[in-house]
């Protein structure tokens, strides 16, 4: 099991997670990559921080479940479960091939350490309802992470989940939201708002936190608080990301939802994140 | 805009029976055998050794004779509200932690609004979630809200998804036993409340997958489903006195079809093929024994009673039933006029 490690170990974890990431997006000249930049902090405090769970035993009964609501973020997760241990760092070469264990929208039954098939938008948190049920069912102590987007949140299902999370008293449930503010057709609170998006949670019964999610030592104190908490209440943790963090280039750009970039981009995006390294 | 289908209707005459649209309108016709809530019983009385075994609703727990599991282990039951994206994504959570969900709402619910959680949560991961919905096709009065004439058109296209339409009683408790044996998820359509016990005349033992005889005859096979299964054996009876000699071949199992029944049954020369469904003609099951014939060559006089593409009225159930040619007389006068 991974133990908890230092500030700059997590900022390390979080640089090979998105070093993996643009690897992968540059096997396939494409993908995901500017939200797998973004969320990779989250990730490296999730998986070298807060998760129990063991690498080689993706089924282990004792793990705390990370559902991965947000299909096509799949190459966020597949470079967090890299670094972690549980897919070799050789199959990154597979991404998005065919026959491949890592396709380019995450499902269950192709990937170890994927909880769910996600991509069909708004059903990770209805089944964390469900797990956490069943692991209170079974008396276990593990949580259920559930990451979303804030897309999702225009999604009328995850407000059933939220509400019915509330109602059943989940303290066993943790859900981060991936603010990163796009979506397919633009800026989220553009397509449709949902600001104020914690009070929303909280007027819902939940614990709602809300931190800069490229700030680890931030995530970090937020995914301890979540944990740590005794109510009996579901717990949510914004988190505010920039798309493409790491890449200056890519930040800065009028980013698309789902990035292209010239074939010469991708080396010069590891370069970016090379230097970012060392700050 | 749509206007009214109506001309405008005035008082009933003074000692005119109304008729009801009353959603607890039992199919059952009166003085016929019926045992209660056999679902509801039956679940509760698996859940003692079934310990994995739990219930969902939303909203619907007496409705669906999920009460009756939740009386007996209220621990064991969970009440997800009006919600059913959620009942059916945490029935799929719960699957995934070990635990045998069944999820009742109204086939309306589950098959419209829930769909691409069935499909997305639970089929495409094979998990071992049990979707057991009332209200199937014309069993209320209430009108399209309420009316799921199109439900199996929608799941057939479901991989994974088994689909039961049991006819009675006897018919529920066995499937309801057998769902819960199977791995995998299930959508069954209930006849809730007090239900018909028909098929206690004939030697009939409930298997998934399987298609059964339940009475032979030279000129007319039928091949039916659900509660016209029921149906088709009154008319069986009645056709006798014009000396019209019906087979009826139970298919509790719209998917997977039978097909070894379907098609031997179907082979044998010079019976018209009447395939008989509480359910639109469209995507059913006369459509998936239609496509079977026609895949494997073998073409008899085919025919369909099922109801028709339309949203249906609101109304009293046996006058619908009439109306849309599903009751056993309109069976039996159908079949009269065809055979002629």
């Amino acid at each position: 099991m991974p133990r908890a490690g230092s500030n700059v170990g997590l900022a390390e974890r979080a640089y090979r997670i998105r070093r993996h990431a643009v690897r992968m997006g540059q096997v396939q000249g494409q993908g995901y990559v500017g939200q797998a930049l973004g969320v990779a902090d989250v990730l490296a405090v999730a998986y070298f921080h807060a998760l129990r769970y063991r690498p080689t035993d993706t089924r282990w009964e004792g793990r705390d479940r990370f559902l991965l609501s947000i299909g096509h973020y799949a190459i966020a997760l597949y470079a967090a479960l890299i670094e972690a241990g549980v897919l070799p760092e050789e199959e990154l070469e597979t991404y998005g091939t065919d026959d491949s264990r890592m396709p380019m929208s995450g499902m269950a039954a192709y990937t170890p350490g994927m909880e769910i098939t996600g991509g069909s938008l708004g059903h990770g948190l209805g089944i964390a309802v469900g797990m956490c049920l069943g692991l209170k069912r079974k008396r276990s102590g593990s949580f259920v992470y559930n990451l979303m987007s804030d897309g999702e949140l225009g999604e009328g299902s995850t407000w059933e989940a939220a509400m019915s999370a509330a109602h059943h008293r989940l303290d066993n449930l943790i859900a981060i939201v991936d603010f990163n503010n796009q979506q397919a057709d633009g800026p989220s609170t553009a397509m449709l708002s949902s600001e104020p998006v914690t009070d929303k949670f909280e007027a819902f019964g939940w614990h709602a936190q809300r931190v800069d999610g490229n700030d680890i030592e931030a995530v970090r104190m937020a995914f301890d608080l979540a944990r740590g908490l005794k109510e009996p209440r579901p717990r949510v943790i914004v988190c505010d990301t920039r798309m493409a963090k790491g890449v200056p280039f890519l930040e800065s750009r009028d980013i698309a939802h789902f990035i292209r970039v010239e074939p010469h981009e991708w080396t010069l995006a590891l370069e970016a994140l090379e230097r970012g390294r060392s700050h | 805009m749509r206007l009214s289908k109506f001309a405008p209707r005035h008082a009933v005459n003074a000692g005119e029976r109304k008729t009801t649209s009353a959603m607890i309108a039992s199919i059952a016709p009166d003085g016929i055998a019926t045992r209660n809530a056999p679902f509801g019983h039956t679940l509760a009385r698996l859940a003692h050794e079934r310990l994995g075994i739990v219930g969902l609703t939303a909203d619907l727990a007496k409705y669906t004779d999920l009460h009756v599991f939740a009386q007996e282990h209220p621990d064991r039951f969970y009440q997800m509200g009006m919600a059913e994206q959620v009942l059916m994504s945490a029935a799929a959570g719960l699957a995934r932690e070990g635990f045998t969900p069944f999820a009742t709402t109204y086939a309306v619910f589950a098959s419209r609004r829930a769909y691409d959680f069935i499909c997305m949560a639970i089929a495409e991961e094979n998990l071992d979630v049990k979707i057991v919905c009332a209200l199937p096709g014309l069993t209320t009065g209430y009108g399209p809200s309420h009316q799921a004439t199109e439900d199996i058109a929608i799941f057939r296209g479901m991989p994974n998804l088994t689909i039961i339409d049991p006819c009675d009683a006897l018919d529920i408790e066995q499937a309801t036993e057998a769902i819960a044996d199977y791995k995998g998820p299930v959508y069954m359509r209930l006849l809730r409340g007090k239900v018909p016990v028909v098929l206690d005349e004939y030697d009939y033992t409930f298997q998934i997958g399987k298609a059964r005889l339940l009475r032979d005859g030279a000129d007319v096979l039928f091949i039916s489903s659900g509660l016209m299964t029921m149906r088709v054996l009154e008319a069986a009876k009645a056709l006798e006195a014009d000396r019209i000699d019906c087979a009826v071949l139970h298919v509790p199992t719209i998917k997977p079809l039978d097909t070894d029944a379907i098609l031997a049954a179907a082979r044998r020369a010079g019976r018209m093929v009447v395939v008989a469904e509480n359910h639109t003609m469209i995507g059913g099951l006369g459509e998936g024994v239609a496509g079977l014939l026609m895949r494997e060559g073998v073409t008899p006089v085919f025919r369909q009673i099922a109801l028709p593409d339309e949203f249906l009225d609101a109304g009293a159930l046996p006058t619908l039933h009439d109306r849309y040619g599903i009751s056993t007389s309109e069976i039996v006068r159908r079949v009269r006029k065809w055979v002629k």
